[in-house]
């Protein structure tokens, strides 16, 4: 650390003293805070108990999938469970993780003193608990919680609805709303408060990632209102955006909703980018390899998500170009997609790598992650995807690119910065276990389920053909390990918390980026006056 | 001007510019939620053109094909199925018929009421393939009117229809589904 750094924190925390806006104490300071660092705390803690939850659901899933037949639960309460399960690690574990590394880490790497809306952040994080408050309460309702599945399709969700789509519906806009407005947040932060000789282009990559993330979110979750609102209409309001009844069209909800929906997996892929381009340099000991043509792919990839929409729709029996067209325009994502990966491998190559724990998850989500997107390239063949449609081949291809894709950059990205959050060094050799652990079993939990899908199990069923049953009780087995194993890292965390080694401003010999130039822990208010010149070229 | 005052400047330009970009976001955000709502009508428009949802003729159109194709033979099968919560009996009288691009043909279709009430259907035609449906020519149709009947009333309705001389070469086989809804509430 230089002194200039030492010089300025103590500056700040003599302002902290002297100033109003210091830390309020006990439960007040989170619910009036606006500052970035507690507000990302809480976002990443809301993530990870969302996580647990729609865990829970899914070992639920897997026990009722052990063998075949019915055991556990009713079939509709199974479909509850895979419904809720989706549409809470979506939108209540996956997306506010990401914010919550977006608050914590963009105003430090951008030197930046806070958010640039810090009321709204404050916002856009309490609504988020009431969201999901309002989802599941749904479960202790006579009708049940949702059961149409996360993609909710018309008519399941109106004509066929067991009576929870307002719940549902009511629930999304409040989601709707806190993405937009931290999106909101990111982009203005990010476009007015660099650092004075921060260009665009000098930015962190992560940095970049969270900015084009923040676009599409922007352009899409209205979307998403848009289409819930039509639903709730259609329900309760005698509407007929879906009905054929009345004039309308079924399956124009699935073009509407996935419109929305596909930009909105690289929502929750593209920080995951951003994330791994920091740590994979860090722990090389390299700059990250081919700068501008990351910047240049993660634009290309959000530009052509809003053109693959209709490869979900394959079999709803679209004309032959239609097929084509779309066909060869998500193929066509693998070209940037291939030069992320292709220029992670290459920031690797004959770097002096050391495999720390944000390494190891880093270099597993390259690996696991690729894999996802093969099998995403397999899906986007029209002829083939006749056959994968629906099947657990999809959940296969999906848990590849979430789990072991956003799942593991998280899980890198809280590794690498926990000393930074926390001032403490993590538990190494429980770190170590939490990632081979989750490995291991995380592999067991989803490649089988490759075959499971070749071989024609559908998904969203409860009980299954006897032929599918080996593959399935070594799934469950997979599943029931990687469930246990993420609680290591509740452990790791909470150790970390609460002491352990003290950490060094920068604990990463490898590391580059402002973040480092502050102290560890980060003090509660960074960069109230910006960081010298030579600290952002050095980035 | 000392160093406080220079900070302060600072931050009220940068308010007025975060204010300034918000405004153009929110913009966006209202443009986008707008744009979702427009799909129905442009989706519906780019249907029309393209037949791509199956959507047939909602009206009777006249006899208009100027000759028939006696080389080629298509296929057109009928199915029907029930919207939830109608009780009628609703069923093709035949299943499918082989008919000549430009030849006229009429069918008919069975349906009766097992309910204890009096009910108004509709049903709701589907032409697959969907490119189909711009060469698939209804001249009278039970389903361009609402079909009530009286409890255990039964009907043979029927549809008079030609296959258009253009039908693109590689389709040989339509399916006409029909969906039929109860539309009382929404009627009375």
């Amino acid at each position: 650390m230089t002194t200039d750094a030492i010089a300025q924190d103590s500056h700040d925390e003599h302002h902290d003293d002297s100033h109003e806006h210091g830390k309020m104490t006990g439960i007040k300071r989170w619910l009036y805070t606006t500052n970035h660092k507690d507000i990302g705390t809480l976002y990443l803690w809301f993530a990870f108990i969302m996580f647990l939850t729609g865990g829970a659901m899914a070992m639920v899933i897997r026990a009722e999938l052990f063998q075949p037949g019915l055991q556990l639960v009713e079939p509709d309460f199974f479909n509850q469970l895979t419904t809720v399960h989706g549409l809470i690690m979506v939108f209540g574990a996956i997306m506010p993780a990401f914010t919550g590394f977006a608050n914590w880490m963009i105003p430090m790497m951008i030197g930046a003193p806070d958010m640039a809306l810090p009321r709204m952040n404050n916002w856009s994080f309490w609504i988020l608990p009431f969201a999901f408050a309002i989802l599941l309460s749904s479960f202790f309702m006579e009708s049940g919680a949702p059961n149409f599945g996360w993609t909710f399709y018309a008519p399941l969700s109106t004509t066929y609805s067991n009576g929870s789509t307002a719940f549902f519906v009511f629930a999304v806009h409040i989601m709707g709303i806190s993405s937009i407005m931290g999106a909101i947040n990111i982009v203005v932060t990010i476009m007015n408060l660099r650092a004075p000789g921060m260009t665009y282009m000098k930015m962190p990559l992560f940095v970049w990632t969270f900015f084009i993330t923040a676009y599409l979110l922007i352009a899409v979750m209205p979307v998403l209102a848009g289409v819930v609102t039509m639903l709730l209409t259609d329900t309760y309001f005698g509407t007929s955006f879906f009905d054929a009844a009345g004039g309308g069209d079924p399956v124009m909800f699935q073009h509407i909703f996935w419109f929305f929906g596909h930009p909105e997996v690289y929502i929750m892929i593209l920080p995951a980018f951003g994330i791994v381009s920091t740590t994979i340099p860090a722990f090389s000991r390299k700059r990250l390899f081919g700068y501008s043509s990351m910047v240049y792919a993660t634009s290309s990839i959000a530009l052509l998500s809003f053109i693959v929409w209709a490869h979900h729709m394959f079999t709803t029996g679209m004309p032959l170009f239609g097929e084509l067209f779309f066909m060869y325009c998500t193929m066509l994502i693998a070209v940037p997609t291939g030069v992320k990966v292709f220029n992670w491998v290459a920031t690797m190559w004959r770097g002096s790598l050391s495999f720390e724990t944000p390494m190891l998850f880093s270099i597993a989500f390259v690996i696991l992650f690729t894999i996802g997107g093969f099998s995403g390239l397999m899906l986007a063949m029209t002829p083939v995807d006749f056959q994968y449609h629906d099947t657990y081949f999809v959940v296969a291809h999906f848990h590849y690119v979430l789990v072991t894709g956003s799942l593991f950059s998280i899980y890198a990205g809280a590794y690498y910065w926990l000393p930074k959050w926390t001032g403490h060094m993590y538990n190494d050799t429980l770190s170590k276990w939490h990632f081979w652990c989750s490995l291991i079993s995380v592999n067991l939990l989803f490649f089988p389920m490759h075959f499971l899908g070749l071989a024609g199990m559908p998904r969203r069923i409860p009980d299954y053909a006897l032929q599918f049953a080996d593959f399935n009780k070594w799934v469950s087995i997979g599943g029931f390990a990687f469930g246990i194993s993420q609680l290591i890292f509740l452990v790791v965390v909470i150790k970390c918390i609460r002491g352990g080694e003290k950490a060094p401003a920068k604990p990463w010999d490898g590391a580059l980026g402002l973040e480092w130039t502050v102290a560890s822990p980060a003090p509660y208010h960074t960069f109230s006056t910006p960081p010298a010149q030579k600290d952002i070229d050095n980035i | 001007m000392n160093k406080e005052e220079q900070n302060q400047a600072g931050i009220n330009t940068s308010a007025k510019n975060n204010s300034k970009t918000v405004k153009k976001l929110l913009l966006v955000v209202v443009a986008m939620f707008g744009f979702g709502f427009a799909l129905v009508p442009l989706y519906d428009v780019f249907c029309d053109i393209t037949g791509l949802n199956g959507k047939t003729n909602d009206t009777a159109v006249a006899y208009t094909s100027t000759g028939i194709d006696k080389s080629r033979l298509v296929k057109v099968q009928f199915i029907t199925r029930n919207a939830k919560g109608i009780p009628w009996k609703f069923e093709p009288v035949i299943n499918e018929i082989e008919v000549h691009p430009g030849e006229m043909k009429l069918v008919s279709f069975y349906a009766k009421n097992n309910a204890a009430h009096d009910i108004i259907g509709q049903a709701v035609p589907s032409v697959s393939p969907g490119l189909a449906a711009n060469y698939f020519h209804k001249i009278e149709c039970f389903c361009f009117t609402q079909q009530p009947l009286k409890a255990a009333e039964e009907v043979e309705m029927t549809l008079q229809f030609y296959v258009d001389l253009e039908l693109p070469a590689d389709i040989n086989t339509l399916t006409l589904s029909y969906t039929l809804y109860d539309i009382t509430e929404k009627s009375s």
